[in-house]
């Protein structure tokens, strides 16, 4: 007899969604308090595995249609791009700029291209964990 | 522009991303990657030149200064090394094209390829020790990826071997560079020499010069810790050994190199006649295991081992004229045996095994195969208007001035050794009864291209020797003179 998982997925349903809530929060506090785009990129990935255990391979490769491959590449050419702009304006690679913006709802914030390249990060983890247990998965 | 020295490491990095996103389609993959290496060979180049009118160049990244931030640093020694590094792997590019097949090809061989490089360049160019880790890390990971795709049994067992080897010296990397931060208090290789210096190298210095001697000693197989290498290289597939063979000892090279002469040069009464010991026995290992077996790939692996000793006995006699001799040496090794192992491939290929025994007679059918590795091999070897001669003449030169006769003595007696080794290869494999070999469906002219291409390359080295010397010296002379390194570094001059 099939088992019956309605628990574990009902409780998954809303508990993947405060994990990748908090694995957001992690992220955007990474300037200025513990966090940033590891452990962002870990927690997402991590909330994506619970995803797994409840459901199987082919669901979540619905809800989350990536090719995680690609997005490995992505989060790279993010990081490395964001460091190449530097080039751009002809001072040494990896030279950050930030600047003070004053944003609707959110008010005066600085904007930091680390930021771009912490989303390089972010995306590479992601990527390189969900393949990893993708491929460990799949192979019989 | 500021950042021209960082372009050796930034194309092969965009490269590999944008080869990632079309790993699907191999002949862009293909035209991406040799366009990508034509033009890191020109921006190398261009580097090159501007290392020789201004002196050594360098580049705080993120603009920060000096010794807290990392600085990449090109001296004459490391731009030189990446134009050889860049040409290699763009010719073994072009030998891969026809060898490596699709399997391995849809499953990011190129990608992985231009990792390895970013990797070599980035240690190479690199003047700050923790990322000099990073960059070796960078370089060992593709190389397990390299070592192990394609998956046949040879290859997993050996890439098991190699894996758990270079984590352990890895490691031990990371350890010793926590004990030289803890005694230092700098990553920053100018910054820490200046300080090594104030203190004058205490005893504990000489014990982490050991530690590091252990470490880059396990990345460029000196005796006694060679002992993974003839297995691990005799696993890959020929482009994917002719650039482990080729570049990924000579990093360990350099790095000892780099370290004895910019940091521990101060009581070199022990710490470089350790190293001078432990190469005179790796020569020795070398050689007995050129002439012991009667395996292609075998040969030439010991044979590589047999140059890392010739390349750090100059490095230990430590004077000007070994110094130069060493560096004279490594470029033209690194070019010779990437030749090497493509024109053993191609024997491979043609006969389908690498037992010297059961091969015989090729001349007739590929004369030219036979005289392009005739060639290669007498300049491995280090017969006068070819490439190997000058290097070694060097460090011979050297170890009689400092009175080193027994050293100089092993030094030319593996020379012998070595031409005896590679003309068994020649005279079995080449010579003897013709026998017919069903070639038809490999490209052996497509083949012996880039490998003709990398030996002229050789040769042109040797005959310009003139040309080439005033590159070398400037190298040298910053090699002698950890001074002008550091001023560079730290004052910007």
């Amino acid at each position: 007899m099939k088992p019956n998982d309605v628990v574990l997925q009902t409780i998954t349903t809303v508990a993947a969604f405060i994990i990748v809530l908090f694995s957001i929060q992690l992220f955007f506090a990474g300037h200025y308090n513990p966090g940033g785009g590891f452990i962002g990129g870990l927690l997402t990935s991590g909330a994506i595995v619970l995803l797994l255990l409840a459901f199987d391979i082919k669901t979540v490769s619905t809800i989350f249609p990536f090719d995680y491959k690609i997005m490995t590449a992505i989060g790279l050419l993010l990081s490395v791009g964001t460091g190449a702009g530097a080039l751009l304006f002809d001072v040494p690679f990896l030279t950050h700029a930030y600047e003070y913006f004053h944003l609707p709802l959110l008010g005066e914030q600085s904007l930091h291209t680390a930021v771009i390249f912490d989303t390089g990060v972010y995306l590479v983890v992601i990527g390189i964990t969900m393949t990893i247990i993708q491929t460990i998965g799949e192979s019989e | 522009m500021t950042n021209l020295l960082l372009l050796p490491i930034l194309i092969p990095l965009l490269t590999a991303i944008a080869l990632m996103l079309l790993h699907k389609r191999i002949e862009m993959q293909r035209i991406v990657s040799v366009l990508s290496l034509i033009g890191t060979v020109i921006a190398t180049s261009i580097l090159l030149a501007k290392v020789k009118t201004d002196g050594i160049q360098t580049l705080n990244l993120g603009s920060w200064e000096a010794p807290y931030g990392i600085t990449l640093v090109s001296d004459m020694l490391s731009v030189l090394l990446v134009l050889t590094a860049t040409v290699i792997t763009l010719f073994v590019i072009m030998f891969s094209f026809h060898s490596i097949g699709r399997d391995r090809e849809t499953f990011y061989y190129y990608p992985i390829v231009q990792f390895l490089l970013v990797g070599i360049n980035g240690a190479f160019t690199t003047g700050d020790i923790f990322n000099l880790f990073v960059f070796f890390e960078v370089m060992l990971m593709s190389s397990y990826v390299l070592l192990v795709l394609g998956g046949t049994k040879i290859q997993l067992r050996e890439s098991i071997k190699y894996i758990l080897v270079n984590i352990i010296s890895s490691a031990l990397f990371v350890i010793a560079v926590g004990f030289l931060y803890s005694v230092v208090g700098t990553l920053n290789m100018a910054q820490i020499s200046e300080r090594i210096a104030e203190s004058n190298q205490p005893g504990i210095i000489t014990v982490i010069a050991m530690l590091f001697l252990v470490v880059f000693g396990l990345k460029g197989a000196i005796f006694p810790l060679y002992f993974w290498l003839p297995g691990s290289y005799y696993a890959p597939p020929a482009p994917i050994l002719a650039l482990f063979g080729a570049l990924l000892t000579k990093v360990g090279v350099y790095s000892i190199l780099r370290t004895y002469s910019l940091f521990f040069y101060h009581e070199t009464g022990f710490t470089h006649s350790v190293l001078m010991i432990l190469s005179l026995l790796t020569i020795i290992v070398g050689v007995i295991g050129a002439i012991a077996y009667w395996d292609l790939k075998k040969i030439i692996i010991y044979n590589v081992i047999v140059a890392v000793g010739v390349i750090l006995f100059g490095v230990s006699v430590n004077s000007s004229t070994s110094i130069e001799g060493s560096i004279f040496y490594v470029l033209h090794d690194m070019v010779i045996k990437a030749a090497l192992f493509l024109l053993i491939g191609i024997m491979i290929k043609i006969t389908g095994t690498s037992n010297l025994k059961q091969m015989r007679g090729l001349i007739k059918q590929f004369p030219l195969l036979a005289w392009t590795f005739f060639i290669a091999a007498l300049s491995l070897a280090g017969i006068p208007p070819l490439s190997g001669f000058i290097g070694k003449l060097l460090i011979v030169q050297g170890g009689f001035e400092e009175g080193n006769y027994i050293g100089a003595g092993i030094i030319l007696l593996s020379s012998l050794l070595v031409l005896y080794s590679v003309m068994k290869i020649f005279m079995n494999g080449f010579f003897g009864k013709p026998t017919e070999y069903k070639a038809d469906h490999i490209p052996v002219g497509k083949l012996l291209i880039p490998s003709i291409a990398l030996v002229t390359v050789a040769v042109l080295y040797g005959f310009n020797a003139e040309l080439i010397y005033p590159y070398i010296s400037d190298a040298t002379e910053t090699i002698v003179n950890p001074d002008m390194y550091i001023e560079a570094v730290l004052r910007g001059e």
